[in-house]
Parts: structure tokens; sequence; C-alpha cells
């Protein structure tokens, strides 16, 4: 660029003026209204309970949308939930980052099967899978059941099959487990609290 | 503060025109970690980056239990896990949840060229405003903790907000309500200061006499505090400054010379105005006019 004396002048005459405005604190730019806005203020809120460990800490699963009928519902954050007793808001790592497991392409989402001596698991539906279970309980309890013992005393035990109970059930859910076990005679019963 | 954040902001970065201020009972706010009550469990750290919406690379084992290995434009807190020994000979393993410190005078604000970038609000927050941050990384000089991070995706500089979104609904910060041990509290100054001051006399009672409180006068305070079992050697707990201080350099250009210099500019401006007026524009020879050589 060719200039000339004056030319140059002028130029450095405004690029001191303007920077002085500046740095005066004459900046043209405004404050933001709300520099950061609040990622879950229409958010669906969901209680539910962490799968992880056996403390089952309530947490609370914030989805997108309104539930509208054109909206597919994402959940968006999870945190804890400070009204439940156990941890009253508060979530060790693992429950902390329960979002990840959410999204995980690794997540189970279905009932699978292992035939024995397989080594691979095919996906089946909860119908084949509830179908199965119930057949092979039947069968064992038809044929283990211990109705009285040597003394001739009525005991209706079922002592051949076990059951693992969830350790996250409400109290509720716990006390039908406990009577649907129990009526059927069986005595091998733990939760995965113990674990 | 409401949602009016704009309206609650009392320092803006490279602005000296005062931002005005209707309300003058916004409470201070506090973050209040206690280092005795810490596990090192990392909770905090994946809440915040869960409610931030940030996720680090997965990294390498660097022989020690930090993970990640340092801050990031990504990783806004992090545990940093000491081994010190004891004068009796035993361990001791002090973990510090660090990151920043949100002081009352705050050396990335002054460092800070960019109008509007760094601002904080009535209630001790400083927070970066993304949009107006120029990537210069002045800021990162400014701080006397190290905390802020440029990133190398948009080369703008990031750091813990202490959740000001959450804050300004009426909510803790994501790690605080996360917190399993409780070592992380959240409240107004005041009410932080007196809890601290309980746990401070609780720890002396079980030994550690120099327990205390770390809540640096050097940077008027800080809004992010720490109950220290050791408060006399504050180095220990991997290089939490004994006397935080912003840097010299930086207090001399934009604490003393800045306004000198903003006054010089003025009064030259004044000055070649004044000039003009009384004598008016330089008059040009007939010979020179086309800017010849002379």
């Amino acid at each position: 660029m060719k200039m000339n004396r004056r030319q140059f002048f002028k130029i450095g005459a405004a690029g001191v003026s303007s920077s002085g405005l500046a740095m005066l604190g004459f900046s043209p730019r405004e404050a933001l209204a709300e520099a950061r806005a609040f990622k879950l203020a229409r958010t669906t809120e969901t209680r539910s309970t962490c799968p992880y460990c056996s403390v089952s800490c309530g947490v609370i699963m914030y989805s997108l949308g309104s539930g509208a009928k054109n909206v597919k519902g994402s959940i968006i954050h999870i945190e804890g939930d400070p009204d439940n007793p156990v941890n009253r808001g508060t979530l060790c790592p693992k429950g902390a980052g329960l979002l990840d497991m959410v999204k995980s392409p690794n997540r189970l989402k279905h009932p699978e099967y292992r035939a024995p001596g397989s080594d691979k698991w095919q996906r089946i539906t909860w119908d084949e899978a509830f179908e199965r279970i119930a057949r092979l309980m039947k069968d064992d309890r038809d044929q283990n059941f211990v109705q009285s013992n040597d003394k001739g005393q009525v005991v209706n035990r079922w002592l051949s099959t076990g059951f693992l109970a969830s350790s996250a059930s409400s109290n509720e859910s716990g006390y039908l487990t406990h009577k649907v076990i129990r009526t059927l005679g069986m005595v091998a019963m733990d939760t995965q609290a113990r674990i | 503060m409401a949602t009016l954040q704009s309206l609650d902001v009392v320092e803006r970065s490279a602005t000296t025109v005062p931002t005005p201020q209707a309300r003058d009972g916004v409470p201070k706010l506090a973050k209040l970690i206690d280092v005795a009550k810490c596990i090192g469990c990392k909770a905090c750290q994946v809440a915040c980056s869960q409610w931030n919406d940030l996720s680090e690379e997965v990294g390498q084992n660097v022989g020690v239990y930090d993970n990640p290995a340092d801050l990031s434009a990504n990783t806004w807190t992090l545990m940093r896990f000491a081994e010190q020994q004891r004068a009796d000979g035993g361990l001791e393993w002090l973990i510090r949840k660090d990151g920043c410190m949100h002081c009352e005078d705050p050396g990335c604000l002054k460092a800070c060229p960019a109008p509007g970038a760094i601002v904080k609000y009535a209630n001790g927050i400083v927070d970066f405003i993304s949009e107006n941050c120029i990537g210069c990384g002045y800021c990162i000089k400014g701080c006397p903790f190290d905390v802020p991070r440029l990133s190398e995706r948009d080369n703008k500089a990031y750091k813990c907000s202490l959740c000001s979104d959450r804050v300004a609904v009426g909510l803790e910060p994501a790690c605080v309500k996360t917190c399993p041990t409780s070592a992380i509290k959240f409240g107004t100054k005041d009410d932080m200061l007196e809890y601290g001051e309980k746990r401070v006399t609780q720890l002396k009672e079980r030994g550690f006499q120099n327990a205390g409180v770390y809540d640096p006068q050097g940077v008027g305070g800080t809004h992010v505090m720490y109950v220290l079992q050791h408060a006399d050697k504050p180095e220990n707990y991997v290089g939490l400054p004994a006397e935080p201080q912003i840097a010299s350099m930086v207090g001399f250009w934009k604490g003393l010379s800045k306004p000198w210099a903003a006054a010089l500019l003025g009064l030259s401006v004044l000055g070649a105005f004044l000039h003009y007026v009384t004598h008016g524009p330089n008059e040009v020879d007939e010979d020179h006019k086309n800017g010849e050589e002379v």
C-alpha cells in the first residue's frame, strides 16, 4: 500500500483514538441477559433407582420434551433425588455417570439366552424368557418338592431351586417377591444386597 | 440472583465503566471443601462433566491416582492426590479437589483484555463468557492458582463456573449435590466460614493442631474455600499456594499503569484537539501539495 506522510498520520491518529476509546471502556459489547441458560428448565422429571450397587440410591432422570405426541423423549441428564432417604441427592461417581450407561452401545436392552455348551448369546423375546423360566421351575418343583419330613410333619419345602432378588426393589415389591417365593416353598432366597 | 445475570454483574474484564447495580442485598456465596472428609471418589468430577456436557479423552495412567492427569478445557475440577510422610513416620493421604477458587479479586479478570469475557457476579462467582473470549490466554497468566485452560478445539479459555446456571435458579453446584461424604458444602460465605470453623475445632480435638480454613486474603478471600488438616502447610496439598497473589507484572500493567496510560491517552487526545482549535490545521506549501519529496 502506498501512502504519503499525511495519510500515515491520519491512519495512526484514527487507530490510537479508537483503541484508546476501547481502553477507556467505551466498548460496543453488551452484557448477555442470561449467559448460561438452565438446561433442565422444561424437561420431564422421572424418579428411578440407580441400578448399580445394593445401596439403591434414588435418582431423577430429566428427559427432553414435554411428552407431547410428536416428540420422542430422550434422557438428557440424571442426578440424585434429594427426597430419597437413602442418598438425599448424593451419588457416587458411578451413579453420577448413569447417563453414560443409559446411552451406552453395550447396554443390555432385551433378554438373551446362552444354551448349555454354546459360546453364543441369542436374543429371545420376553415371552420366551418367562415361558422357559416358568417351565424349568415347574418341572424342578414337581420333581423335588418335599411335602413332609421323616416324622410325617408337613413342611412343603422346595430345596433344589434358589431365588436371587433385586436389592433395588421398593418395600412393596420386596414384600411381593418374598410372598411369591415362600408360597412356592422355596427356602434359598437372597438379594444382591449381600454381594 | 434470579436469572437477571447481566444485571448482577459487578465486574467485567477490560471495562472501566462501572456496572450499574440496583440490588445490593445479593448474598455472597461460597463452596467449602472439607479435605479431611474427602475420600477421593471423584463423584464431583463425574457430576461436573455430566452437568457441563464435557467429556475428557480416555488417557494414560501416569502412575498416580490423579485421573485425568491435569485440569483441561474439558476437566474443570480434578482430585489431586498427595502422599505425605507424617512426623511419626506414618503416611498421610491428602486429597484436594482442584478447580477455580472464585477469588474476590480475580487475577484472570484483571488480566483479561477482552471486554466482558470474564465477569464477576454480585454473589461472588467469577464466570467466563466464552462468546467474548479471544483466546489470548492472559487469564492463565493472571490466575494465582493455575486454573484456566485453553481449548485446543475452539481456542477459548475454560474453567469451573461454580455452576452459575444452577445457582441462578437457586440450586447448588453439581459437585456439591453429588458428594457422598458431604465433603463439599455450599451456602452463603458467612455460613460456610462458620461451618468451617466448627470443623476446624473438631479436627483440633482429634489432634490436628494446625487445622484451619483456607480463605487466602492475598486475593481478597475466595468463594471456594478449603478446610485443611495442615493449614500451616497448604503447599503439601499438591501445589496449593500459601500466599496466593496476582502476579506482579499483571498487577503492574493492569492495575497501576492502566489508569495512568488511559489518562495520558485522554490528555494527548484533548491536547491534540485544543491544538487544532487554537492553531488550526497545518497549511501545506504549494510545492509539497502532491506529496513530492522536498
